[in-house]
């Protein structure tokens, strides 16, 4: 099977470049959602410092909710679920495959860009560290709680507007121990509980996802 | 009496909050009732309909 | 387990049950309201003001208790595809979302006297706050669909995925409120309740119980109505068409 999860995450990754621009829109959003901030608390540094990393966190949240509506919705259009279940693929692989993929091509580019935004936002370097952890840490589950939402959504008119609702209630654990990570005394027991939350979330979201996707192709 | 309705100075806020409850319960309360008696006379007039037309077929 | 499958069967004994619960739900409240509002004392710091606690303590209770009713018929759903769970777990939403809605009302007015703000960042009402979010979704999902099937199924999922989260979801606020505020306690006289109080909070707690049951049943009927009017709609449509 992991085989399989392999060929299909390289799948994702060649349609992905092969769109060109679409994955650096979720960047532009980030950065932009992150600079909206200074001018709505206004630009004193020892604002922007105390904030910084909420901001970061949150700007990272809602820029990986972009891409969701069509993590599967064109392979269930075009029949290509059908032919992937048919040809022998297992619908937990192709969720996690989709996964991955939407991982590798939207939150990790977030999290390399964070140093820009970080020091847009006067966060100490020292800060960055603990930051970059968090984000590399959480934004797998974000992709996973993702996954789940834009499964049971597949085929909905407006589907990015409820997968939002859906995702952002259940990845309020992520968030919370996300920016805990960078907190000075209480870092270490966030760390634990954010690992913990993601591997939860790894878990249980193929077979959610999975279910998800059947329901749909009913 | 008056001392009951004033409750200690802080009328506002309990009665407020008791009136919230009541609002919220009560208005759910009869608009459940409400939904269910107009669903159920519609689905139960067609179920007569369709009993008088296979009746008379 | 088949016994109840048959809807005819539900339905009559939710008609023969109803006018009980729904008589009892009057009485309770009556015992209850009585209790909370003359015959319990005064908090020492709070005042009369700890009254409020009767209507949102047991609020909080019953949000969580009507999720509890949904992940339950989601799961029965899911295992064994009875149709009375579906029906079952949508009809428990609306009324759990305002519970949810009552308790940070109520909460709200209970901590203006005590702290000033009309909102408090507490980790109760933040965790219930974040409880109505999932309820909004949990009901909007049901609604995104045409075909009911498919929006059992996905609801289904999205319940037990969302009782998962929820103790986790608990914890988290838990561990963020320590984090930010460490010297609050926002419990009414210390951390034991008054048994004077706990006489007038049990009663009204098994008076929204009642109240639950007896909506649940009402919006539950609904549903099934809802049903039939959509089968025999179906059924019209086919006929017209084999008509032609």
């Amino acid at each position: 099977m992991s085989g399989g999860v392999f060929t299909l995450v390289r799948r994702e990754l060649q349609l992905v470049w092969a769109e060109r621009g679409g994955g650096a829109i979720a960047l532009i959003f980030f950065v932009i959602v992150a600079s909206l901030f200074p001018f709505a608390v206004g630009p004193e540094p020892q604002v922007l410092l105390r904030i910084a990393s909420g901001i970061i966190w949150v700007s990272a949240l809602l820029a990986c909710l972009l891409s969701l509506e069509r993590l599967f919705q064109p392979d269930a259009e075009d029949g290509t679920l059908e032919q992937l279940v048919v040809s022998g693929q297992s619908l937990e692989a192709v969720a996690i495959a989709k996964l991955i993929a939407h991982w590798l091509t939207t939150a990790l580019p977030l999290v390399m860009l964070t140093p820009i935004t970080a020091a847009m936002l006067g966060a100490p370097v020292d800060l960055w560290g603990a930051l970059l952890l968090g984000l590399v840490l959480g934004t797998p589950a974000l992709s996973a709680i993702g996954a789940v939402a834009a499964a049971l959504t597949v085929g909905v008119r407006r589907g990015g507007v409820l997968i939002s609702l859906l995702v952002l209630p259940l990845a309020v654990p992520t968030l919370i121990f996300g920016v805990g990570v960078a907190d000075p005394l209480a870092g270490a027991s966030a760390l634990r509980w954010l690992a913990a939350t993601t591997l939860l979330a790894l878990a249980v979201s193929p077979f959610a996802a999975a279910a998800g996707l059947r329901a749909a192709m009913e | 009496m008056s001392e009951f309705f004033a409750m200690g100075g802080y009328a506002a806020f309990v009665w407020t909050a008791y009136a919230a409850a009541a609002i919220g319960l009560a208005g759910l309360g009869f608009a459940s009732w409400r939904r269910m008696r107009a669903l159920e006379r519609k689905a139960d007039s067609l179920r007569a309909e369709r009993r008088a037309e296979r009746g008379r077929a | 387990m088949h016994r109840f499958a048959n809807p005819a069967r539900f339905l009559r004994i939710a008609r023969a049950v109803q006018p009980w619960t729904a008589a009892a739900t009057l009485i309770a409240f009556a015992f209850g309201l009585y209790y909370a509002l003359v015959a319990s004392p005064i908090d020492y710091l709070q005042r009369d003001t700890v009254r409020i606690m009767y209507v949102h303590v047991p609020a909080a209770w019953l949000a969580l208790g009507a999720y509890a009713t949904i992940a339950v018929a989601s799961l029965v759903s899911i295992v064994w595809r009875h149709p009375l769970a579906d029906v079952c777990a949508r009809a428990a939403a609306p009324i759990g979302a305002t519970f949810t809605a009552i308790c940070l009302i109520t909460g709200s007015f209970w901590g203006k006297p005590t702290w000033g703000t009309w909102w408090q960042w507490d980790a109760r009402m933040t965790s219930v706050l974040v409880l109505l979010f999932v309820y909004l979704g949990y009901m909007a999902l049901w609604s995104a669909f045409d075909d009911r099937q498919r929006a059992a199924r996905a609801a289904a999922i999205l319940a037990l995925v969302g009782a998962i989260n929820l103790p986790i979801i608990k914890f988290s606020v838990d561990w963020w409120n320590t984090l930010h505020q460490p010297a609050s306690v926002f419990r009414s006289g210390g951390s034991t309740i008054h048994p004077a109080m706990l006489t007038p909070l049990l009663i009204m707690a098994l008076a929204y119980l009642l109240f639950f049951v007896t909506t649940l049943l009402m919006r539950m009927r609904a549903e099934l109505a809802a049903q039939r009017l959509e089968v025999a709609a179906e059924r019209r449509a086919l006929a017209l068409e084999g008509a032609e």
